[in-house]
């Protein structure tokens, strides 16, 4: 993936493992998380992997067509082996600027170096599109289905149902051999709970089916484990009114990650974030296998969109220069950043 | 396990209090790391174990358990362990597919209002059956381990109907057969409204009825990234102490292992 989202894997210490759930929460206009969607599936095409799509909104045809156009050319790299990483102790500290350029790639099909980078401003061509195996699911499309007494109302149902004959048809779970090499299926499901999805989660305090988001979460999570595949799915939280319904979805992901955009709030012309376009907030990593997750020295992240790349580093403050932006800046700060100590708004130097 | 942790408890592997109901409960921090301590403790204790997965994997309880020195794959194909896989489990019931008929266990899966009847009936058959083991002794006292009972209100299930499937398990596990139980229950949000049906009140029901609770929060003054966070324990005690102790230690995962110690004494503070 491009560095941002490779910056993204990096901070939860090395990437998306097969047969986990990404939870992304989305910006309140989803500009950047269906971004990090498209970028999710665009690695997927460079890396030969097979894609599921499903979206409510928009036809799944129309986001596919509009997947970034990975970086082919040769650009001369620093040579680092390494994507950049702010938080590795080998990468420069004051000219770091210099580590954000693209790295040399010959051959897609011979890239072994994990992830790749993408230029916004164009789209991917049409015939390296096509190469992937893309399944898609339209719920407007869809011929309501009477699931009978299920748990899990339409459309949840027969979105998970088309999930599992993907999986098993095509042999990701290993019921069938794979005739080639063992592959991944990525499994974009964009938007999930919103009422497009016939879910009213989004829209009352105490929706009827207030389980069927969580319950096709479980669901799904059952299959990543039992299958090679990774899914990750974006979900209006903001529309959620329901606390409670957020802490529950939360949990039953692996990772998951909130992203806020600074567009259309105080935060735009807030002098402390004219670097960058929005937070990204860490909420839950995995412990896959293990008894403790890489711990990550920060949870402030931030988010920029340059014009061919988006970046995710820590955040970083701007040097204090006048004392009046300093005292502005701290008390703002304070009312921002609630999941840091709270405790130091009144300190000042 | 985790020596540390024995030493605050007061319990090892060869001298437990039987009949325990322990809590184990987390607020916007994860205690997992807890049961993968009781898991290794009782099987190295000798217990028949039963094990409610309904959140992950057994190849994960397995690598974990792999690092803590006990094999998981081992007990279970000794009858040591019984081992129920939720996750992988439950598309079935959830799709309502005929192979998974079967699985009565499971029903709460198919239709999450009618209780947890099923999924008493098989930890009552797990922890009643009495296997020998190699030697021809029978294991020691059963054990019920629940790794986490709030997934359950996610998939619909009332709070009421889990607070009778925990009763009835201690009246069976702990009363009737003089074993142990260790549940793991993640609560929601402090303030988040506690008048339906939620986590938080699923907990409260849950330490009135345990004996021991043992809950995991994050550092009240924020994230840290060498303290992961604080344990309250607190014992209920039974006998002619006039009060419940409570005592709360600071706690870093690592690893193999989890170490603990008393607020302000950790070693990147001192």
């Amino acid at each position: 993936m491009n560095e941002s989202l490779t910056g993204l894997e990096q901070h939860e210490s090395g990437g998306l493992a097969v047969g986990t759930l990404l939870l992304v929460e989305e910006d309140r206009y989803d500009s950047y998380s269906r971004m990090l969607l498209k970028y999710f599936l665009a690695e997927g095409v460079v890396c030969g992997h097979e894609l599921f799509l499903a979206s409510a909104r928009d036809h799944p045809d129309e986001i596919m067509q509009e997947l970034p156009s990975p970086i082919m050319d040769e650009v001369a790299s620093q040579g680092q082996p390494q994507p950049s990483d702010p938080e590795n102790p080998d990468t420069m500290k004051i000219a770091w600027r210099y580590q954000n350029q693209p790295r040399v790639q010959t051959a897609l099909a011979s890239s072994l170096r994990f992830g790749h980078y993408y230029d916004v401003s164009k789209t991917m061509e049409p015939e390296l599109r096509q190469t992937a195996k893309c399944h898609s699911f339209y719920q407007l499309q869809e011929t309501p289905v009477i699931t009978g007494s299920s748990p899990l109302p339409s459309p949840y149902h027969p979105l998970l149902k088309s999930i599992q004959t993907v999986i098993r048809k095509e042999g990701f779970d290993g019921s069938t051999p794979q005739s080639k090499t063992r592959n991944v299926l990525r499994l974009g499901l964009h938007s999930l709970g919103s009422a497009l999805w016939g879910d009213d989660v989004c829209c009352k305090d105490n929706p009827a089916h207030c389980h069927a988001l969580s319950t096709f979460l479980y669901a799904l999570r059952g299959l990543l484990r039992t299958s090679l595949s990774v899914a990750m799915v974006t979900v209006p939280s903001h529309l959620i009114q329901n606390r409670a319904v957020m802490g529950r979805i939360i949990r039953l992901s692996d990772t998951a990650i909130a992203l806020e955009s600074f567009r259309g709030s105080e935060m735009e012309t807030n002098p402390l974030y004219k670097d960058y376009h929005g937070l990204l907030h860490v909420r839950q990593l995995p412990h896959l296998n293990c008894l403790s997750c890489e711990v990550p020295d920060t949870k402030d992240l931030a988010f920029k969109l340059k014009r061919k790349q988006f970046t995710i580093e820590r955040l970083h403050l701007p040097p204090d220069l006048s004392e009046t932006v300093s005292r502005v800046s701290k008390t703002e700060l304070a009312a921002g950043c609630g999941t840091t100590a709270t405790g130091n708004k009144h300190l000042d130097f | 396990m985790f020596p540390e942790l024995n030493n605050i408890l007061n319990s090892t592997p060869d001298s437990f209090k039987p009949s325990d109901f322990i809590l184990v409960s987390d607020r916007q921090a994860d205690a997992s790391f807890l049961i993968h301590h009781y898991l290794s403790f009782y099987l190295r204790a000798g217990c028949k174990v039963c094990f409610l997965g309904l959140v992950q994997s057994f190849s994960h309880y397995s690598a974990v358990g792999q690092r803590l020195g006990v094999s998981l794959a081992q007990a279970r194909e000794k009858g040591q362990l019984v081992f129920l896989e939720g996750l992988k489990d439950s598309i079935g019931a959830i799709l309502q597919e005929e192979s998974s008929q079967g699985t009565q266990h499971l029903s709460y899966l198919r239709s999450p209002g009618a209780g947890l009847k099923g999924l008493f009936r098989f930890v009552e058959t797990s922890v009643s059956q009495n296997g020998a083991r190699d030697d021809g002794e029978s294991w020691g006292p059963p054990v019920l381990l629940i790794d986490d009972l709030s997934v359950l209100l996610s998939l619909g299930v009332t709070v009421g109907a889990i607070l009778d499937f925990t009763l009835y398990c201690q009246a069976t596990v702990c009363t009737e057969l003089q074993g142990n139980m260790v549940i793991l229950v993640r609560c929601e949000e402090e303030d988040v409204d506690d008048d339906e049906e939620g986590a938080n009140l699923l907990q409260r029901g849950l330490v009135h009825q345990c004996n021991l609770a043992l809950h995991v929060e994050g550092l009240p003054t924020g994230y840290c990234r060498d303290i992961h966070g604080q344990m309250q324990v607190w014992w209920r005690q039974s006998g002619e102490t006039m009060y419940n102790p409570r005592k709360i230690f600071h706690f870093k995962v690592h690893d193999k292992g989890a170490s603990f110690f008393a607020r302000g004494t950790s070693s990147a503070v001192l």
